[in-house]
């Protein structure tokens, strides 16, 4: 085995770290909004592809910097996450999970067919990119630097969020028994309402690191909504560490599958390994 | 201080709850009794808002409160335990009861003001552990009340408080639903269908049976009344018989 080889292999497991950030980053949301309110946001994707839309019109059309347009990005789709909660959610808070995903699915098709009338159907980008880096013989690319970071830091914030601040006890609390939680004097619905703009919040970040690798157009969302779903599902639907610990495993299963491979064939030994998965524990890695 | 007055509940026909009033005075420790259901957790579910009347009206402190949502009752300053206790595993003890202090009396307070008075609520219900598995039967009731006392409630629905508790435990548990309206002024409202350990406690006692009042006064003369006997006849007798004699003594 030659040395070259190893470097090779090295960067795609580095890669594979870098992927898995974004990945980590992407489930968060999505697993925090099942986790409290029980209902799987179908349409995430598309409230990402709507934050990319507005950082890229804040950005080239408007001129805003750059960093100043990603933060409203962020205001633009928490507002649009406490939007989808008070307008579609609410109302089938009780319905069966059926109906549930139903209404979010309808949102999706809703949220494409609006961007595409609003926005066209043409690829849109930021005109920005990011250099790329070398260590050694290894090269990374800088936009995935700076989302693994991003990812991290939002991870984190989260985190801390939960767990040192009342709001994010009441959080966790009210994801463990909703019923109860109003009789501590909590009103569920401002919890509810609070968390799904949170949810969209990081969304909105997640377009904001995406708009820097990716093309922007309608159907963008359906490039990574379902990779993002099987993820939630693989760490157990809800849980936020294993959407975390899912995340770094299925990124390295596309990038070292690609490495040794082609690139394709990592996602489809990633889909195998997670069929595998299902029926082992259906529940997900770290389900209960 | 509380007035309940024609509280009707109608499940899609069967009415669980059917024109029920009483009232309780403030410092007063009422118990609500009757056979399992006769509507008792119905009557506290619709007046702490966890369920809304169909008919009557519930007023606290002058005020409406019947079918207002349950957070806004817990504001108003009524507190609940349930019969079976109800932590969040999740979190610790003192955040459990921590979360209730913050949020409870609606009131802004400060993290270590939410913190002091949560550590005080658990030292006066005697509760140490720190994690919610370690706790027993006895130690999870304590909980619940330590969580209802820390949202600072004037009144307390205090929901079967004694079961699954051994004689000793039901004593204490006793004991402390005195001392919190002693050294509190805590008014309560305590449901139970164990008689003989509440009559010793309660100063006026309401017994419901197929969701109707059907007797109302002291310990000792609900205790000697034909109907109450013949309503816990065959069910609990030998209880209605202790309570009976407890409450001659």
């Amino acid at each position: 085995m030659s040395d070259i080889f190893d470097v090779y292999l090295l960067e795609a497991v580095l890669n594979g770290l870098l992927l898995g950030g974004l990945l980590a980053l992407l489930s968060l949301g999505l697993n925090l909004v099942f986790g409290v309110i029980d209902v799987v946001w179908i349409c995430y994707a598309e409230l990402i592809m709507c934050g990319m839309y507005a950082v890229y019109y804040l950005h080239v059309q408007y001129h805003w910097p750059l960093v100043l347009a990603m933060l409203a990005a962020i205001g633009v789709v928490a507002f649009l996450g406490w939007l989808l909660h008070q307008l579609v959610i609410r109302p089938v808070l009780n319905a069966e999970p059926i109906n549930q995903l139903l209404v979010t699915g309808g949102v999706l098709f809703f949220l494409q067919a609006a961007a595409t009338l609003a926005f066209g159907i043409e690829f849109k980008n930021l005109g920005v990119t990011l250099p790329s880096v070398r260590l050694g013989e290894m090269s990374f690319s800088a936009a995935r630097l700076v989302a693994f970071g991003a990812a991290l830091g939002g991870v984190i914030a989260l985190w801390i969020f939960l767990s040192k601040t009342y709001l994010g006890t009441a959080i966790r609390a009210i994801s463990q028994d909703r019923a109860i939680m109003p009789l501590m004097g909590v009103d569920p619905g401002r919890i509810f309402a609070l968390t799904s703009a949170l949810g969209g919040a990081l969304a909105g970040l997640a377009a904001c690191l995406l708009v820097l690798q990716y093309d922007i157009h309608p159907a963008i969302g359906l490039s990574f909504g379902p990779i993002t779903f099987l993820i939630c599902v693989l760490g157990g639907l809800g849980n936020m560490l294993g959407g975390f610990v899912a995340a770094f495993i299925f990124a390295q299963f596309i990038a070292v599958g690609g490495f040794f491979f082609a690139v394709e064939w990592g996602y489809v030994i990633a889909f195998i390994f997670f069929i595998a998965v299902m029926f082992w524990r259906p529940r997900g890695i770290l389900g209960k | 201080m509380l007035v309940v007055d024609a509280l009707t509940k109608d499940f899609d026909g069967f009415l669980a709850v059917k024109n029920v009033s009483f009232e309780v005075a403030e410092g007063e420790i009422l118990g609500l009794i009757g056979p399992n259901g006769s509507g008792k957790s119905t009557t506290f579910n619709l007046i702490a808002g966890a369920l809304k009347p169909s008919a009557g009206s519930v007023r606290f402190r002058g005020e409406e409160i019947g079918g207002l949502p349950a957070y806004r009752v817990a504001h108003a300053g009524i507190g609940r335990t349930h019969q079976i206790a109800k932590p969040f595993r999740k979190l610790s003890v003192l955040d459990n009861v921590a979360l209730a202090a913050f949020y409870g009396a609606n009131q802004r307070i400060t993290r270590d003001e939410a913190y002091r008075r949560a550590k005080e609520t658990l030292e006066l219900v005697g509760l140490r552990a720190a994690r919610v598995e370690n706790l027993g039967a006895a130690g999870l009731k304590k909980l619940e009340l330590a969580r209802a006392l820390a949202t600072q409630p004037k009144l307390l629905l205090a929901d079967e408080s004694l079961g699954g508790l051994d004689h000793a435990e039901m004593e204490q548990a006793a004991e402390m639903l005195a001392a919190i309206r002693r050294e509190r002024g805590i008014t309560i409202v305590w449901v139970e269908h164990i008689m003989g350990v509440l009559m010793r406690v309660v100063d006026r006692c309401v017994v419901l049976d197929h969701g109707e009042v059907i007797a109302r006064g002291k310990p000792a003369e609900v205790a000697r009344d034909p109907t109450v006997i013949e309503v816990y006849l065959g069910t609990d007798a030998p209880e209605v018989q202790a309570a009976a004699h407890a409450a001659r003594r």
